[in-house]
């Protein structure tokens, strides 16, 4: 097994990790931390690439690597504001007993 | 350092043995990666499967403190330090945060796993399986499985400042402004509720 291919499996196996917490738990900061674990695990696929790919010294993984960073960064801020106001709202953090968009 | 070009010799070669040379740093899979890669993935199967949402928070700065490691033994040391900035210091604060003020805590009596928990599993490990058939499948076209050993770049900050001020500085700004709405974004929308009950 090659290292990129070693890192390529972490990855997927890292990824599937995370859709499995999204998929299948109740409490909604549970799926967000599910969908933190599939950005990760994408971050770690353009890193090794950047790493074993033929030009390493043009930066484009790593660079794509820290904007995602970032991205992820403001998507779990604006996430985690929306979970707290629908707790408010709901008293309920239970993604089975929030089934309707109407207040 | 030159680019790595590929001679078309070299793909013949390839082709025709699957397995690989010695790398120059040592052997192919280092024994620090699948320490590092362990603790990642028992981090993240932890921080899924856990039923008292503090610990899976836990377990989740564990898997992001693997990552950051796995980044530095993949050379990419300003990524490693920004994913520990961010991720260890940033978002695994923010979910303790939010797991406090929701009382999210609780296990609730019906379980921690959703109605339909078994498609989700199934969905999952389809997932990897078509992943996993794809990374192996594709093994030995996949650079850094050939002849040439990839060299370990060397990248300082300086270079990293350069590339962002400059090739990269749209995308810069693009983040910049992003960030900006996203925490003004999130800040109305977690206080309206409070403004409007006063």
């Amino acid at each position: 097994m090659t290292p990129l291919t070693g890192y390529l499996l972490v990855a997927a196996l890292l990824f599937s990790i995370g859709l499995a917490g999204a998929l299948t738990r109740r409490n909604a900061i549970l799926v967000l931390i599910g969908i933190e674990l599939m950005l990760n695990a994408a971050n770690l696929n353009l890193i090794a690439f950047w790493r074993y790919g033929p030009h390493p010294e043009a930066l484009t993984g790593m660079m794509f690597a820290l904007f995602s960073i970032a991205v992820a960064a403001a998507e779990a801020a604006v996430g985690l504001g929306l979970v707290i106001q629908i707790y408010r709202h709901a008293h309920t953090t239970d993604l089975d007993r929030m089934n309707r968009m109407r207040g | 350092m030159e680019g790595w070009v590929p001679h078309p010799s070299c793909f013949l070669r390839r082709v025709g043995n699957g397995h690989k040379r010695r790398e120059r740093g040592g052997l192919p899979m280092s024994i620090v990666f699948y320490l590092l890669a362990a603790l990642t993935l028992a981090g993240a199967l932890a921080a899924v499967t856990l039923k008292n949402t503090v610990h899976c928070a836990l377990a989740l700065t564990v898997a992001f403190a693997g990552l950051a490691m796995l980044y530095l033994e993949l050379d990419a040391q300003f990524a490693g330090f920004a994913q520990i900035l961010v991720y260890i210091g940033a978002v695994a604060i923010l979910i303790v945060f939010a797991i406090l003020l929701t009382k999210g805590s609780e296990t609730p009596k019906e379980g921690v796993y959703s109605k339909n928990s078994l498609a989700g599993l199934a969905i999952a490990a389809s997932v990897f399986a078509v992943l996993g058939w794809a990374v192996l499948e594709s093994a030995r076209v996949l650079p850094g499985s050939g002849s040439a050993p990839p060299t370990a770049p060397a990248i300082t900050v300086l270079q990293i400042g350069n590339a962002l001020m400059g090739r990269y500085v749209l995308p810069l700004e693009i983040v910049a402004l992003l960030l900006t709405a996203a925490l003004i974004g999130a800040v109305i929308v977690a206080m309206q509720e409070k403004e409007g009950a006063k």
